[in-house]
């Protein structure tokens, strides 16, 4: 007779009607399949962990975002966010939907032209542009979005030593009632800076004004914040048609749109509480439409969304390498990957499911990561079925961040998947090896020989 | 480790003490190893009747065997 299915023995303390902070049971299916192929396959030929995407749903949420904006207003341009996901397959698949790129440094300015985006479909955007760079964006006649007075000053001055006139806009900040105010970045609104700008800008001759950026923050919960955004770049858009008789191009509203991910210290999930895109598309066409443009004038709309594009197309999966009690009685699973390459578990309580079928038996536990150190925690409290050793498992909405702040911290980093559009995986990032990260390091010739006998 | 004589189980896994009136609910395995502690079965006994029924090897129960045991006591179900 067949042995039955063991599960470790349990027992759990039943109380009637009262919360504990773990929260309720939240799994109900195991996950075996990401887009019609199997975790175990995936597992087995890529090795665990291993970070996959979906390109289904990668264009599934791009299309519907272009078709929040464009079935509300005639010009919308979306510029890939590189900085959300560099991944060169990442950003073709965007390219490919129609997407331009939107860069903050010098690296992901290169990458981009290495994928084949065109100078002038960049968005060059950060405080961090080398004298390089400002040639370079130059040259290729893309979008220099200046974030403070420094860099206008010596991109005027560079202007004058070879003899351009490169398209630009200011970033500005502004308060729209969302706090912290993310000033750090471009020329306030309300203190009078970003029109300051503007006007050493159009004084100068020598550069052409052609838009004006802004990007409020991240993970914005509220698309009334948008509004307010939106209704102060038209503002100074006005204002540039008034008094300089300058009819600028284009208004980019950045990006922060949140994904589906709980953040940490909230109530109810991420997927009870996310406003969806159509959402922050009404809140944002209906103040451009509203604030007095003729229709020539509108300007074009560009949004350099990440997160909300990318996010719930990532899964990472993994393996359970250990189960112990702690000390005060708690369960703690040890999985096989943690905060180096899952950054983004600092701020979110990642949605965590059983790859293999498990039964309705559940414990309050702490998920930690591999790493020998204290930080390495994935899931400080969840309840979840009962994980043995080996055990397999999937991290939902990992695709924003994470394959770009991942750390080789004690570990390497492992092999990105791409599953396409007809369910074929696709090694798209190969796993880090020794001599990868070795090979950067120089060793000086009196420290090569070391004697321990 | 006894459990306690006026600790009350099920087979359905059921557990229930009244000296506190706090009640727990035990997966299959659990319930089995219970109801054999219950019945005063040694050790070895009880692995031996588990590993049989269920498809586990001996370190993979000793380690959870053990396990049981830390969770029986931290809830004071355990004879001193």
């Amino acid at each position: 007779m067949a042995k039955l299915k063991y599960e470790r023995p349990v027992i759990k303390k039943l109380n009637a009607g009262l919360m504990n902070k773990f929260g309720t049971r939240t799994e109900f299916e195991p996950v075996k399949h990401i887009d019609g192929v199997a975790v175990k396959s995936l597992i087995e030929k890529y090795g665990s962990p291993v970070f996959v995407i979906s390109e289904r749903q990668m264009r599934r949420n791009y299309q519907n975002a272009v078709r929040s904006f464009k079935t509300r207003y005639p010009k919308v341009q979306f510029a890939w966010s590189y900085k959300t996901n560099y991944i060169n397959a990442v950003c073709n698949v965007f390219h490919q939907e129609g997407s331009w790129g939107e860069v903050v440094s010098g690296f992901e300015y290169n990458k981009a032209l290495r994928n084949g985006v065109p100078g002038n479909k960049i968005i060059f955007n950060g405080p961090d542009k080398s004298e390089q760079d400002l040639r370079d964006a130059i040259k290729n006649d893309s979008l220099i979005h200046i974030d403070h007075f420094d860099e206008l000053y010596s991109l005027i001055s560079l202007c004058e030593t070879i003899n351009a006139k490169p398209r630009v806009a200011i970033r500005v900040n502004m308060d729209t009632g969302i706090y912290p105010m993310w000033d750090r970045f471009g020329f306030n609104y309300e203190n009078g800076s970003a029109w300051n700008a503007i006007q050493k800008i159009i004084g100068s001759g020598k550069l052409r004004l052609v838009g004006l950026h802004s990007h409020i923050g991240t993970f914005m919960l509220a698309p009334s914040a948008y509004s307010v955004a939106a209704s102060k770049l038209c503002d100074l858009m006005w204002h540039c048609k008034n008094q300089h008789n300058l009819q600028l191009q284009y208004i980019d509203l950045g990006g922060g749109f949140p994904s589906q991910n709980t953040l940490k210290g909230s109530y109810l999930p991420g997927t009870d509480t996310v406003p969806s895109i159509d959402e922050f598309a009404e809140a944002i066409t209906t103040t451009i439409l509203n604030f007095g443009f003729k229709t020539e004038e509108l300007p074009l709309l560009i949004l350099e969304t990440g997160r909300a594009l990318i996010d719930d197309a990532g899964y990472l999966l993994g393996s359970v390498l250990a189960n112990k009690r702690l000390a005060d009685g708690r369960r703690a699973t040890i999985m096989d990957f943690g905060v180096n390459i899952m950054f983004t578990s600092f701020w979110y309580d990642h949605k965590i499911s059983p790859a293999q079928d498990f039964t309705h038996h559940t414990e309050d536990q702490v998920v930690y990561g591999p790493l020998c150190m204290n930080i390495d925690c994935i899931r400080e409290s969840v309840s979840l079925p009962l994980l043995n050793r080996g055990d397999h498992v999937v991290v939902h909405k990992v695709g924003a961040y994470n394959m770009t702040q991942w750390m080789q911290f004690i570990a390497m980093r492992p092999n990105v998947v791409m599953i396409d559009m007809e369910q074929t995986p696709h090694l798209i990032r190969r796993a880090e090896k020794l001599d990868d990260i070795v090979s950067l390091e120089e060793m000086p010739a009196y420290l090569k020989k070391i004697d321990l006998k | 480790m006894k459990l306690k004589k006026n600790i009350a189980t099920s087979e359905s896994g059921f557990i229930f003490n009244p000296a506190t009136g706090d009640s727990y609910s035990a997966n299959p395995v659990g319930s089995d190893i219970i109801l054999l502690m219950k019945d005063n079965k040694s050790i070895a006994e009880i692995k031996k009747n588990i590993t049989s029924k269920y498809d586990v090897d001996d370190s993979q129960f000793d380690k959870d065997y053990d396990d049981l045991l830390a969770q029986l006591r931290d809830n004071n179900l355990l004879e001193h």
